[in-house]
């Protein structure tokens, strides 16, 4: 007998078949490899924050150098906390929380370094990265940028090393003690908070330039940004010249020593905090 | 062994590559051509997956085609397709990363080319799964070609390099050479394949109406 593959019964049994089939097999597929595939991405997360330490993550055992160099961290209440729960790859809603992660760790130079994750948006999808802070976190020692879908060879491009290092030794905030740092058009990059944008890719650009912001605004409180760049070079200066040490938040009494006199006229508003802080 | 490799197969595998080629004569997998031929790199990874996601879906559909219910055959590559290329990024995403990393973007533009349902529907449905095979290898290598064309161009002369490397050598920067930016916008990859038209018609004059 030849079946009537016209017949409507024919044609809805073969939906349903296949789509039962079809279901079984991707739900069979997604969770027989579904733990090797977020062990790889567990994997690939140390890399990326191996890789704003500096290190080239092709070439090393990612695990092992974790293990040994990174800690994971909760910033609470002005302390950073040591944090042992799953090793989260998400940071969106954690950071929506409150709950703000701190990676502490060594360099590939063995300098100590901070680094934050911080996430946002670009053209088609979202963006995510890691920015590694200096100890006195007011510089940028390296950055890892990714994104989820945007376009290969252009706003893509932010994933490449010559974008991400790019960063590296910019100061983090503006003498308005906000923070500073920032993606420009291509080839515009002037003042040393500004790094060149991705010929092509101007909206990509712009949403690393708000991610930077945005996330590190959001770590303002640890990372001390309240006190103005002046005053920490004044500070800095001070304390190898000025008889009274660390009383320089309180500029007069700096005057007449301290060697960059003139640029310690910080604006007045956002370092007055700074006196609570010291 | 001879039937395996009869003429008949050979032109299945062979015609797509110039005289039938998908892009330049049906024109088809314009829009994927456009999006990730910027750079060769992705131009590459993109044409070698369309390549295996075509051979493997006219197999399956070529050994379906006697059962497929003709008013729903549509959805029915649809679906082949859209598993297939799912199975295929998620053993990707867990055996080797790297790969299922870079070709993330393109899972979704594998899926909408419309090379695949092109070649589903006219050859895979008439076809026994060898020659099916063949004809999938054969478009998917005459795709990637084009790509390859275009992104080589695109990259060339739109960034200077090649795969990333600097080719353009530093001294015609300083004789006032600059990259032409108007390579890296999208639109600039219609004119190229354009151009590959163009040359291809005026080459293969006698083949093509």
């Amino acid at each position: 007998m030849k079946l009537n593959t016209n017949s409507n019964v024919y044609t809805i049994c073969y939906a349903a078949v296949m789509v039962i089939i079809v279901a079984f097999l991707l739900a069979f597929v997604a969770s027989a490899l579904k733990d090797t595939q977020d062990a790889n991405v567990a994997n690939d997360t140390k890399g990326q924050i191996l890789t704003a330490l500096g290190y080239d993550k092709a070439t090393i055992d990612v695990a092992a150098v974790y293990a040994e160099k990174v800690q994971d961290n909760v910033f609470v209440d002005g302390q950073l906390q040591a944090y042992d729960g799953n090793f989260n790859t998400t940071y969106g809603g954690l950071i929506k929380n409150g709950e703000l992660h701190v990676f502490t760790g060594k360099t590939a130079n063995d300098e100590q370094a901070y680094v934050i994750p911080v996430v946002g948006r670009g053209l088609w999808g979202g963006l995510w990265g890691y920015i590694a802070v200096n100890e006195t976190k007011d510089k940028v020692l390296g950055t890892y940028f990714y994104h989820e879908s945007e376009t290969a060879g252009l706003g893509a491009r932010i994933g490449e090393k010559w974008f991400q290092d790019q960063f590296v030794g910019k100061p983090i905030f503006g003498a308005d003690g906000e923070v500073a740092l920032t993606v420009t058009k291509a080839g515009a990059a002037q003042a040393e908070n500004e790094v060149d944008g991705v010929t092509g890719a101007t909206l990509t650009s712009n949403g690393v330039a708000a991610m930077v912001k945005d996330g590190l605004t959001a770590y303002k409180d640890f990372l001390g940004g309240a006190k103005c760049t002046f005053e920490k070079e004044c500070e800095r200066s001070c304390e190898a010249e000025c008889p009274n040490k660390g009383k320089c938040p309180h500029m007069d009494e700096c005057q007449g020593e301290c060697p960059n006199k003139a640029e310690c006229q910080c604006p007045e508003k956002p370092c007055e905090q700074t006196d609570v802080e010291q | 062994m001879s039937k395996l490799f009869s003429d008949e197969n050979k032109a299945a595998f062979t015609s797509p590559l110039n005289v039938n080629n998908p892009v330049a004569v049906q024109v088809l997998g314009i829009c994927s051509a456009l999006a990730v031929t910027s750079q060769l790199k992705p131009a590459i990874v993109m044409g070698l997956s369309v390549t295996v996601i075509t051979a493997f879906s006219n197999v399956i559909i070529s050994l379906l085609r006697k059962t497929i219910p003709n008013r729903i055959r549509i959805i029915v590559q649809l679906v082949v397709v859209a598993a297939l290329v799912t199975i295929v990024s998620q053993l990707l995403k867990a055996y080797v990363y790297d790969v299922s990393v870079q070709l993330s973007v393109y899972v979704g533009l594998i899926i909408t080319n419309c090379i695949l349902m092109g070649r589903l529907e006219a050859f895979a449905m008439q076809n026994g799964p060898w020659p099916s095979f063949l004809d999938g290898i054969g478009n998917g290598l005459g795709y990637a070609a084009i790509l390859i064309i275009v992104g080589f161009v695109r990259e060339l002369f739109g960034f200077g390099t090649l795969f990333g490397y600097n080719v353009i050598p530093q001294f015609m920067y300083e004789a006032g050479y600059q990259n032409n930016g108007m390579m890296v916008m999208p639109a600039m990859s219609l004119i190229i394949v354009g151009c590959v038209i163009w040359a291809h018609r005026a080459y293969n004059k006698e083949e093509v109406k």
